[in-house]
């Protein structure tokens, strides 16, 4: 791949420059200024929502009731999960997704400008609205982010109406954001660079945008049917009025499979970008990484049901997910052998974006590791809802979509702002986290092995030691996030970091890096040309 | 609390130094007792080691080229970057793979979910928070006359520990309840499950059943117990402020104890009715009726109107001070609350009798600063019912 860039001259500043002040940030349309409101939401999101959970854990450290009544200890749970599913994963993939795609396919801009203004601008009112119901009469929603009826029916609290909405702006907010990825990605990629030659974060994101798409409207139905079971005397989830309160698991997981696809899959994009860079060696196996994408995509459709085993399906129902279910494996696999060969016989170095991504690769697949033992209904018997399932989704989460994230933000930070971060804090930063999240997480396989069920405020004694570990961990964790805050201050406001090149990485391979650092406000204002 | 750190801390030292794991404490699935049971703990064993092999293959490979391939020992990277014969092995040895662990996972799992040819059947139901037993019939005799509810009986002191209260915790902590649901061993039991209010999950891990409790819809599960022995396990579905306080209870016993507690049931539920017909012809003094309504209240009404009657609003209504509980001309509606429910409060109708209800009444009525001196008996519930 090459290009050719065009330096143009400084004629119309007034146009091409940002405004200042506040309305810069309101009124924006540009890809790159809305990437960094995306972003820096995401990460008080991460904050706020990483807060709910050291509630959850401080509540954990020894067995008894010392700090909170269960009652709010169930809105910190489903708080924690809604925060960041909606408001720290989601966002901070979209805000990679703004200021990379136009990079990465040498368009000026994203192609939907105001629409992608207002997707972002919705977001801060969506989790006003639901982080305000904290403060209202019977509290926050408290009945997980898996909203199951009756409990979030007939039996949630009255804010269940500000949270009902809150969901319904934050799909329409993501459907927005997904539109505005498919339109850029379709019509705006350089002259010569066809659909096989995209890279791999673009297609990840165009793939995880369709699937935005076609489960985000289905979440939107879930909760409509809810609110109208609230209050219009409607009887979707409620047995006594002819509905079935298990078709709410199945509306809710037919959005709610796709949706873990959607957290993971821009991640597989970003270790993809960094693995070949930092090995100094292209990706093994392009075209198969792209077929195991839409392969996985696919499957997300019709394997739902497997969060549902114990709700008394049929025998043959069972037997479908299951079977389903383990495919996913194959492409999985596929994808993580990819990353281990194009490793193999590379130049390897180890700055921050590869240690972090070698790191998503292991505990991701790890993560999977357990997703294949929940597959397997007889066992899932014994694992369904408890902290073995906590375990599971944590390591696909944390490692998988946050470590990704991380690591996208150390890799591109030097082009977006121009400035070094310092390896040495981020190595600190790395290993600091590593640890914490191994020392959260991984107890967790145990307690939930041994029979400690999920959601709960309190526990038996014999789960105690994990439990302490798991909360020694997830403050460590919670620390080592504030520290990663103080790296991109210092980097990126502190004034002393050094300024970064073009190139940045020495072998970096993309359309973004024939860029300056830092990027200018319009990325390709001329096409280049990719041969 | 620093006990527990020091226990925690010579955990980890003692994880981190050596293999074997201390007896006490359990790092996996139970074999359970039954053959269900081991059946899921061997697959579930079959898939740690086969993802074990697999991991220390795919990790291996990566750990290796980690320290051949860095830059300082191999500055020459090679530039394949495919190659189909490879790429279509990796595809196909995982299929194979799993089609090895797909083959047991598919006929342990018709095994467990037939439920024909019970010798006998058992109703569970769910509701907030406490688990209801009905027994059906055992070997085509009918036992539907034996029914209870079950219960935490930890009591709410151990675990509320505000304030940096500390209580002493045992073994059985958050794993006991007042009445046991009792089985006989070697018997294919049925299990009937289902919900009042929200759902629900009844789990035995030693049996490796788990079945949600859907409210309108029963569910079917069955275990068949080889060994006699007390069973605890959970309510695993949330199911509200207090999911974490339903645990369930069974007892396995052989089948001629079993028969020998069905006696013992029958016998001592009709001394019950008798007794509790005693006290409905009794007129009841007030401080007889404010000692045992306080009893009553704190096992079943505390968890929501809280010890002080304050309740939690406006999910859980107060007392102190409520219309319902302090105007005489609303007694026979405040029986008739507790009797039938209403919205998430639960019908105690089944549960307690005349003359518990009119106690818990009259406390509600005279307790929390309520003074209306009203004293409700036991023949004014009967009435209402
Ligand atoms: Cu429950």
């Amino acid at each position: 791949m090459s290009a050719v860039i065009h330096e143009h001259d400084h004629h119309h500043d007034d146009h091409h420059g940002p405004a200042k002040g506040l309305t810069r940030w309101l009124y924006t349309t540009n890809h790159k200024d809305i990437g960094s409101l995306y972003l820096w939401f995401a990460f008080t999101m991460f904050l706020i929502g990483g807060l709910f959970a050291l509630v959850i854990r401080a509540e954990l450290f020894i067995p008894g009731l010392q700090l909170v009544k269960p009652e709010f200890f169930n809105q910190m749970t489903t708080l924690h999960g809604l925060v960041m599913v909606f408001g720290a994963v989601m966002p901070a993939f979209t805000g990679l997704a703004n200021w990379l795609i136009p990079m990465m396919i040498g368009a000026p801009d994203m192609a939907l400008p105001r629409m992608n203004n207002w997707s972002f601008w919705i977001l801060p009112v969506a989790f006003g609205m639901l982080l305000s119901s904290l403060f209202m009469d019977g509290g926050a929603p408290n009945f997980g982010w898996t909203f199951y009826a009756p409990l979030s029916t007939k039996f949630g609290p009255p804010s269940t109406d500000y949270f009902i909405f809150g969901v319904h702006l934050m799909g329409i907010s993501s459907i927005m954001g997904a539109i505005n990825v498919i339109v850029t990605v379709m019509n705006m990629r350089a002259p010569g660079m066809t659909y096989m030659k995209m890279p791999l974060f673009v297609w990840t994101w165009l793939i995880t945008a369709f699937l935005l798409i076609m489960v985000m409207p289905v979440l939107a139905g879930a909760v409509t049917m809810m609110l109208t079971d609230r209050h219009f005397g409607t009887s979707f989830f409620d047995a006594a009025g002819g509905g079935d309160p298990v078709m709410f698991q199945h509306v809710f997981w037919f959005f709610g499979h796709p949706e873990v696809y959607i957290m993971i899959l821009p991640s597989f994009g970003i270790a993809s970008a960094i693995i070949p860079t930092f090995a100094r060696k292209p990706l093994f196996g392009y075209a198969s990484m792209v077929y195991a994408t839409a392969s996985i995509a696919g499957l997300s459709f019709i394997v739902w049901a497997h969060h549902m085993f114990t709700t008394g399906m049929p025998l043959a129902g069972e037997l479908f997910f299951m079977i389903c279910t383990m495919l996913i494996a194959v492409p999985t696999g596929v994808k993580v052998f990819n990353w281990v060969a194009t490793m193999w016989q590379g130049s390897m170095t180890f700055e921050a974006p590869m240690l972090f991504a070698i790191a998503f690769v292991i505990l991701f697949t790890i993560g999977g590791f357990s997703g294949i033992m929940l597959a397997l209904a007889p066992a899932d018997f014994q694992y369904h809802d408890t902290y073995f399932v906590v375990a599971h989704f944590h390591y696909v989460l944390f490692p998988g979509a946050i470590f990704g994230t991380i690591a996208a933000v150390y890799y591109w930070l030097p082009k977006w702002c121009g400035r070094m971060y310092s390896e040495k804090l981020a190595k600190i930063h790395f290993w600091w986290s590593i640890i914490a999240v191994n020392l959260t997480f991984f107890p967790m396989h145990f307690s939930g092995l041994a029979g400690m069920q999920r959601r709960v405020p309190d526990y038996a004694i014999q789960f105690a030691d994990f439990n302490m570990l798991s909360s020694i961990g997830a403050f460590g964790l919670g620390i080592g996030q504030l520290f990663f805050f103080y790296i991109l201050w210092k980097t990126i406001w502190g004034g002393k970091a050094p300024k970064a090149t073009a190139q940045v990485w020495e072998g970096a391979e993309g359309l973004e890096w024939t860029l300056p650092s830092p990027a200018p406000y319009h990325s390709f204002t001329e096409p280049p040309v990719v041969k | 609390m620093s006990k527990q750190w020091y226990k925690s801390g010579a955990w980890l030292a003692a994880m981190l130094f050596s293999a074997g794991a201390g007896a006490e404490t359990q790092f996996n699935m139970t074999p359970g007792v039954t053959d269900n049971a081991h059946r899921a703990y061997d697959l579930h064993m079959a898939a740690v080691w086969i993802c074990g092999i697999i991991g220390a293959v795919v990790f291996g490979a990566m750990f290796y080229s980690i320290v051949k391939h860095r830059k300082s020992v191999h500055p020459k990277p090679a530039h394949f970057h495919e190659n189909t014969l490879v790429e279509i092995v990796w595809t196909v040895i995982p299929v194979l793979i799993l089609l090895g662990l797909a083959i047991p996972a598919v006929k342990t799992l018709v095994a467990m979910e037939d439920t024909r040819d019970a010798d006998m059947t058992v109703m569970v139901t769910g509701s907030q928070w406490k688990w209801h037993y009905k027994y059906v019939d055992a070997d085509g005799k009918d036992l539907s006359d034996i029914g209870f509810y079950s219960l935490l009986s930890t009591p709410r002191d151990t675990f509320e520990n505000y304030g940096g209260k500390t209580t002493e915790k045992s073994e059985t902590y958050l794993k006991e309840v007042d009445k046991p649901l009792v089985i006989p061993t070697g018997k294919k039991v049925r299990f009937l499950v289902t919900s009042e209010d929200v759902i629900h999950s009844w789990w035995v891990p030693a049996f490796a059943v788990k079945k949600d409790a859907v409210p309108g819809f029963i569910n079917e599960t069955w275990t068949k117990v080889n060994e006699a022995g007390v069973y605890r396990g959970v309510c695993a579905e949330l199911c509200g402020k207090d999911h974490g306080f339903m645990p369930v209870v069974v007892k396995a016993v052989s089948p001629e104890e079993f028969q020998t507690w069905v006696a013992d049931t029958r016998t001592a539920m009709a001394e019950a009715k008798k007794a509790a017909e005693a006290d409905v012809d009794r007129v009841w003094a007030m401080d007889e009726l404010m000692k045992k309504g306080e009893e009553v209240y704190l096992k079943n009404c505390s968890a929501c109107h809280q010890a002080t009657g304050a309740g939690m609003p406006p999910t859980f209504p107060a007392l102190a001070g409520s219309k319902i509980a302090t105007d005489k001309a609303q007694i026979p509606d405040h029986i008739g609350r507790v009797l039938k429910g209403k919205g998430a409060m639960p019908a105690f109708g089944a549960m307690l009798s005349d003359m518990e209800i009119a106690a818990v009444i009259t406390y509600e009525r005279n307790a929390f600063g309520n003074k209306t001196g009203d004293a409700v008996q036991p023949k004014d519930v009967k009435a209402a019912r």
